[in-house]
């Protein structure tokens, strides 16, 4: 479903994507993971063109996205991104949050679309709050608001990029369960994250970056036990034993 | 004080409306009508002005910066001078002085709107551009409804202050002989010539009026836009 085929992006002289070559099929789950600045946020974030490549080529459903026909809102619309810092409109209600799009860029009637919010939102389990602004929700809340926003446009895939890192760590789990829900409804997804307990119960393949490459590719159970780059091995050691090093 | 009570009794209406009916339209309607229309005018291109200062394209980003920072480095009578003096010897068209006065007011506070809008954009984070076009939005629409929704509620108390400027800088008008109602006002003060103070103390007032009614609004509006965060943070506590 998607394709990078030789990608290479820098920021001035930084090299933040070195040479990735992937493909992430459909219905699959890929968790990106990595030390912090190794470029899994923007691998993320090149796949709908919110950060622009210098060379190589990404497909998704076969189309090349750089390409000059493409029309990129249209594109777009048809996948799901979730952000670290949920990004909720916040002059709209949890519910016109999440018809706001299907309203204007699918046509839908205001009925129809505030039908299908609300089923949506039951899916998070947010029906009660559908009229609530953002700010009077919890973090955990609003990111699960977030992910009913984005799955409104029906999209056959969905992208998340640290999903829960910016929530106290009790609302991490209610946002991983809607995850999970959805990854077993057999949405593809890619999801940049360090929840390593969701990646080794929910992910069918992890992709470990460092320094922008992706240095390895493994199903969970694999990647866990048996690592097989010195750089995945000491990352895996240091998030299970935090203060070894620092001792 | 007799005498001055006759003084209004005799200019009250020549104070409100000019020479109008017999004449053209003056006094504090004229103040208000160009009030009004410099600000329905100047906001629409402050909007225009803020885009193009924010636009990616160098071409359009350029001229549009150097327009700003020209106006913000000129004192508004210039700018008066410049369209008086020398918009009709580069246009061929020699305007009346409100059509004059009207287009410097518009110039001037577009450019400062401009700014206002700018900073309002621009102070909103990021990713809320950044999310509207994940979900698959064009630029402008992602503008118009997600975007300048919430920065013109930032901007407010901001594009009031720059109302109350207008209200005030029309009387600069007085300067190309406009007979809007500070010219007026001196009008009246020449031909009674004994009541200097209480005439200009009339016209203080009425400005006064004019733009107290309008920061007291602002203010309002403040005040409303705090209480709603107070009480936004506060159920955020009970949670």
């Amino acid at each position: 479903m998607i394709e990078f085929e030789s990608v290479n992006k820098w920021y001035d002289k930084y090299h933040a994507l070195v040479d990735v070559t992937e493909t992430v099929a459909r219905g699959e789950v890929v968790v990106v993971c990595g030390p912090s600045g190794s470029g899994k946020s923007t691998l993320i974030r090149t796949i709908n063109r919110l950060e622009p490549i210098q060379t190589g080529h990404i497909r998704v459903n076969g189309q090349d996205i750089h390409d000059k026909s493409i029309d990129l809102n249209a594109f777009r619309s048809g996948i799901g991104f979730v952000f670290q810092q949920f990004n909720l409109f916040p002059h709209l209600s949890a519910l016109e949050n999440c018809t706001l799009a299907p309203l204007h860029l699918r046509g839908l009637s205001a009925r129809a679309a505030r039908e299908k919010a609300l089923s949506l939102l039951d899916r998070v389990g947010l029906a009660h709050k559908a009229d609530a602004m953002p700010e009077a929700l919890s973090g955990g809340q609003q990111q699960r608001v977030a992910i009913a926003r984005a799955l409104a446009m029906e999209p056959p895939l969905m992208l998340f990029d640290e999903p829960t890192s910016s929530l106290d760590p009790e609302m991490v789990g209610e946002v991983l369960l809607v995850m999970r829900d959805l990854a077993k409804d057999g949405m593809t997804m890619v999801c940049v994250t360090h929840e390593m307990g969701f990646a080794r119960e929910v992910a069918d393949r992890i992709l470990f970056m460092d320094a922008g490459k992706v240095l390895e590719r493994a199903t969970p159970d694999d990647f866990f036990n048996r690592p097989q780059h010195p750089r995945a091995a000491q990352f895996l050691a240091d998030i299970r034993t935090p203060f070894a090093r620092a001792v | 004080m007799s005498g001055f009570l006759e003084v209004i009794d005799t200019y009250w209406l020549y104070f409100l409306v000019g020479q109008y009916p017999n004449g053209p339209l003056g006094g504090l309607a004229l103040t208000l009508l160009l009030a009004s229309c410099a600000l329905v005018m100047a906001m629409p291109l402050g909007i225009l002005l803020a885009f193009a200062r924010i636009s990616p394209w160098r071409v359009v980003r350029w001229p549009v910066s150097i327009l700003v920072f020209v106006v913000r480095g000129t004192p508004l009578l210039m700018v008066v001078f410049w369209a008086y003096f020398f918009l009709p010897s580069v246009t061929g068209v020699k305007t009346n002085q409100f059509w004059t006065m009207l287009i410097a007011l518009v110039i001037f506070d577009a450019a400062y709107l401009a700014e206002i809008i700018r900073a309002g954009i621009q102070g909103l984070p990021k990713g809320q551009m950044e999310c509207a076009r994940s979900l698959g939005f064009g630029y402008f629409r992602a503008m118009r409804l997600v975007v300048l929704p919430q920065a013109i509620r930032h901007m407010l108390p901001s594009l009031v202050n720059q109302f109350i400027s207008t209200i005030k800088e029309t009387s600069l008008g007085y300067i190309i002989g406009l007979a809007e109602v500070s010219f007026i006002t001196s009008q009246i003060n020449t031909q009674v010539m004994v009541y200097p103070a209480q005439i200009y103390l009339v016209l203080g007032l009425t400005y006064l009026l004019l733009c107290f009614g309008l920061s007291r609004f602002a203010y309002w509006l403040e005040r409303r836009r705090g209480k709603k965060q107070a009480a936004i943070a506060a159920r955020k506590e009970a949670i």
